[in-house]
């Protein structure tokens, strides 16, 4: 079955999307990348090391922009002035490349979006030509006006970045996702698996995470329990679930019971 | 000539960005250049000649979700 996600026009078989921090090392990295099946994977954009280890390894060495769609994302930015400058700084690092994560953050306790100022990059973003897949909180007309702007996913977070405490508000989600027509992506939160395989069964068009996977245990086995995850919550959400009901309803046939 | 790069103070032997580059034994990798807040091409980096007090940025990327 063709069931493909689509971001900014180009087409996705994996629903995950893997962010590169926290990991042992850049082996890691990759590994766990590989595994997981995700095309798309974030990187931040920070002051090169000068002076010293001038023959340091490069992330994108490991993660090559030839094979994944590479998604720089603005994170440590508490303004829009500065996630433009960082996005823009992105743009010339990777050659024109024009599709970013914008976060603009609120504080560094919750790491919580600040919604005026990313509605504010967002906006000069795309004016200047980028397409932004942009992280929110779970509020479904922030959502809904982030979309009429023209970003071409929206990102709301499943509980605090980093916090593994998967989706506290999945009511929330379903609201943005019923009446979203862009992509609509978890982004934060999950710990685990189940918590990946919930946030599609809600509908959700896609995950993106990185301590799930990079601080768990063995990284390496849980992107493959990820991916398994995504593509199980996906089918469970295209086959529709059961109805709940409160009482017992019997699988086997009442009738024949040799008594 | 004296320059800012990433916070500290350097002294530059030559005259442009690829020269700043040189020096600090980046060429060739994949970076992007601010000066003075302004975002040069790669393509203008042998070009664009520095200025004595320019504050540089130079970035890569790395690991972040």
């Amino acid at each position: 079955m063709s069931d493909l996600l689509t971001i900014a026009d180009k087409t996705y078989q994996s629903r995950l999307i893997i962010g590169t921090g926290k990991y042992k090392d850049f082996n890691e990295t990759r590994d766990a990348i590989e595994t997981s099946g995700a095309e798309m994977v974030t990187v931040a954009i920070r002051r090169t090391n000068i002076g010293q280890n001038a023959d340091e390894e490069n992330l994108l060495d490991y993660i090559p922009p030839e094979k994944y769609t590479i998604l720089p994302n603005t994170a440590g930015c508490y303004t829009a002035e500065e996630a433009v400058r960082c996005c823009k700084l992105a743009r010339e690092l990777l050659d024109g490349h024009d599709l970013v994560k914008l976060e603009v953050l609120g504080d560094q306790k919750t790491l919580y979006p600040n919604i005026p100022h990313t509605l504010k990059a967002a906006q000069a973003l795309i004016d200047d030509g980028f397409k932004v897949m942009v992280y929110t909180n779970d509020d479904p007309i922030v959502a809904k006006e982030l979309e009429a702007m023209g970003c071409v996913a929206v990102m709301p977070l499943g509980s605090l970045i980093g916090s593994g405490l998967g989706i506290l508000n999945p009511h929330y989600i379903q609201l943005i996702k019923e009446d979203a027509n862009v992509p609509i992506i978890v982004d934060a939160g999950v710990g685990t698996a189940s918590d990946a395989a919930f946030a599609m069964e809600l509908g959700c068009d896609g995950v993106l995470l990185n301590s799930a996977i990079a601080h768990a245990g063995n990284p390496v086995l849980m992107a493959s329990a990820m991916k398994k995850a995504i593509a199980a919550g996906r089918e469970s959400f295209l086959a529709g679930r059961m109805p709940r009901k409160a009482y017992a309803s019997a699988s086997s046939p009442l009738e024949g019971i040799s008594r | 000539m004296k320059l800012t790069v990433n916070g500290d103070t350097l002294t530059l032997d030559g005259n442009t960005i690829a020269d700043l580059v040189a020096q600090l034994g980046l060429t060739g990798r994949r970076l992007a250049v601010e000066v003075n807040r302004e975002i040069i091409p790669k393509s203008l980096h042998g070009d664009v000649a520095l200025n004595e007090g320019d504050v540089v940025e130079i970035v890569h990327a790395i690991g972040g979700g």
